[in-house]
């Protein structure tokens, strides 16, 4: 019987198993925030224990950083606490830091391609859940806890159970308009929050090839928003052709050779899926969603749904307390849902391809005067990037507000970027939970495109809209 | 770490499903847990609401939680797991959990235990009912148990040995060095690394 990529991932890192359930699995690269990692580290202190392997783990700041400005203080005193304590924690135990102002910095999900750390066929953590997006490139990568990351820094492996295998199959292609953020809140709406719970999804089909980087990484990383343990896409030239451009990349014989592995990396044709859906990406329309979980999502066309639409009894309970807390009526259209932020950024959409597809619709236009449009950049190179294609200054005539430093901004709303209670906000983050961007606060996540379209519009809008 | 073997305790019945970390704790208390204890932070928004259930007299003192479907899905933030430590819980009933919070609830001590929805709504009658009817979680034997019910749940064997023993996972794999050391020696090599420093 074949195997599945996540399989032959997984055999590879292996230590040892330790019991019929569980094995010990190598950890080929740790990334680290400020945010859920001080703990780990006064833990592991307390056992008297020490970091195994410092040059594979790597720290970055974003949760807490400002974006207003590179050099500025952190004004809350727990978030500038953490950020000493990692600096700290990163020197005492010589882990390499990409501190805010650094060339380097970034959300941790967006740097760790950016420097080739996430390589087809390894295996990366990080103590967030959003690192599933590092499985876009072949790599099994998946979120942890604080005691689990304790346990990397002082083992470089985990205790893991081997998760199920699910095959997302995606047919057709995706229409001019439509992006990856779309593809997924659909196939998120099909099987819901708990659609992917305990497996590893891989996506398959024609309409990934023709996919970018940005775009498969948009969709791994909301692979945790249906409850997966990871999202995976097997390496093809693309992911080859994006590695071979990051910084102190391998070259000659050495590149040639790890390559020729990474084309050995893809499911068998007899391998075994537990689950199987499929979803047809010519089919899909922009998304938006209307309530407090990235499943209660329709289409940007459609209607907002009334609680007696859901037959399960769960549903329609979450339906309704959802709409009270949007402050929604049944049946409004969802174009006449006016906004009053859009905010464009995140790990989800924070990429180079993400701003180039705002910028594209706020080319000669004006953002509408009743919306405050935040761009923060994904990472400081995403930043420079925008800045070499004169992005920043298509923004800035638009009248938008686009950040100097990169993080996780409004999307993690850890920092000074926060909702007041009542705001309402198209967002291109991955969660629209209650308070997920401030107390009180209102998300409809969408695309760049539709993000962009709104701020234009006022109103939820796509850019043929205008 | 505590060994938790078997643990009897009030019920507190949390009617929602979909309870992503951020609404167990909100992300503006989550920098806290660094440093200093924050022992309101649980649910901080939802308390609000005077008739919210943590909110209820007759529920103070609750120490098992039974929940909807998906119970701490979301975020990976491991406060969620210290939140719900710090107001008392041992143990969270539930008929499914996000990945992440429940790996990270059974490394702290906080027992998850999936049942079914019926099983769920049987406890939470029961609760309503008489909001001092003991709950029992066995680790032990693996079992729920409340009134005429006993309900059987899973765990790994190796999360029920830590439960039961109290030994942290980090100690038990160093036990393992030595395998990790010959695994080490058969990576692949060009495997990225962060700088060129090697390890001690």
């Amino acid at each position: 019987m074949g195997q599945t990529l996540a399989q032959k991932i997984w055999d590879a890192h292996v230590v040892r198993s330790v019991d019929e359930h569980t094995d010990i699995l190598y950890v080929d690269m740790q990334l680290l925030h400020e945010v859920n990692t001080p703990q780990a580290f006064d833990d592991l202190r307390a056992a008297g224990r020490t970091v195994r392997r410092p040059e594979l783990n790597l720290g970055t700041e974003d949760h807490n950083t400002p974006t207003v400005a590179i050099d500025k203080t952190i004004q809350d005193p727990a978030g500038r606490r953490q950020t000493t304590l990692m600096r700290r924690n990163c020197e005492q135990f010589g882990i390499p830091l990409h501190r805010l102002g650094d060339s380097s910095q970034g959300i941790v999900h967006v740097i760790g391609p950016e420097l080739g750390l996430s390589r087809p066929g390894t295996t990366v953590v990080c103590c967030d859940s959003h690192t599933t997006t590092l499985g876009a490139f072949g790599a099994l990568a998946f979120g942890i806890g604080t005691a689990q990351v304790e346990h990397v820094l002082a083992t470089q492996t985990l205790l893991a159970q081997r998760p199920g295998n699910m095959l997302v199959t995606i047919t057709g292609r995706l229409n001019p308009g439509v992006t990856a953020k779309d593809l997924v809140l659909a196939l998120i709406a099909q099987i819901g929050t708990g659609g992917g719970q305990g497996h590893i999804i891989e996506y398959q089909g024609e309409a990934l090839r023709h996919l970018s980087m940005e775009s498969r990484m948009t969709l791994c990383n909301m692979s945790v928003e249906a409850g997966s343990k990871a999202g995976l896409i097997a390496p093809d030239d693309v992911t080859f052709d994006y590695l071979a451009a990051c910084p102190n990349m391998l070259t000659g014989a050495d590149w040639d050779h790890e390559v020729a592995y990474w084309r050995t990396l893809c499911s068998d044709d007899d391998a075994v899926f537990d689950r199987h859906v499929t979803i047809d990406a010519g089919s899909v329309a922009p998304q938006v969603t209307w309530g407090t979980n990235p499943a209660q999502c329709v289409s940007l066309d459609g209607r907002v749904p009334s609680p007696a639409d859901f037959h399960d009894a769960a549903d329609r309970i979450a339906a309704e307390r959802a709409l009270a807390y949007m402050d929604l009526t049944p049946g409004t259209a969802m174009r006449d849902i006016s906004v009053d932020t859009v905010f464009i950024g995140s790990c989800t959409n924070g990429r180079i391809e993400d701003l180039r597809s705002a910028a594209e619709v706020l080319r000669d236009r004006q953002v509408d005067t009743g919306v405050h449009l935040l761009i923060v950049p994904g990472s400081a190179r995403v930043r420079a990037q925008a800045e070499s294609e004169g992005l920043d200054e298509v923004f800035r005539r638009a009248g938008a507000d686009f950040r100097p430093a990169a993080g996780c901004s409004l999307c993690a709303a850890l920092n000074e970027d926060r909702l007041r209670p009542g705001q309402r906000a198209a967002s291109t983050s991955n969660r629209n939970f209650e308070g997920r961007q401030g107390k009180g606060s209102r998300t409809h996540l969408v695309s760049p495109a539709v993000a962009a379209a709104t701020a234009v519009a006022g109103h939820l809008a796509q850019p043929a809209d205008l | 770490m505590n060994p938790f073997i078997t643990h009897t305790g009030t019920g507190m019945p949390l009617r929602r499903s979909n309870i992503d970390t951020d609404q167990i704790i909100p992300a503006r208390y989550v920098p806290y847990f660094s440093w200093h204890g924050h022992t309101n932070a649980l649910f901080a928004d939802w308390r609000d609401d005077p008739s919210f259930v943590l909110n209820l007299p007759q529920y103070q003192g609750a120490t098992v939680l039974v929940s909807g479907a998906d119970f701490g899905t979301g975020s990976s933030r491991e406060s969620a797991v210290w939140a719900l430590q710090r107001a008392g819980f041992a143990a969270v009933i539930a008929p499914r959990f996000g990945d992440i919070f429940s790996g990270n609830a059974l490394m702290r001590g906080v027992v998850t235990a999936t049942v079914p929805e019926d099983v769920v709504e049987f406890l939470w009658e029961r609760i309503e009912q008489d909001p001092s009817t003991p709950i029992t979680v066995d680790v032990q034997r693996l079992e729920v148990r409340c009134a005429d019910i006993t309900q059987p749940f899973a765990l790994t064997p190796g999360a029920r040995r830590r439960l039961l023993s109290g030994q942290d996972a980090v100690a038990e794999t160093l036990k393992y060095a030595d395998d990790i050391k010959a695994y080490e020696r058969l990576r692949r090599p060009l495997l990225p690394v962060t700088h060129s420093r090697r390890p001690q």
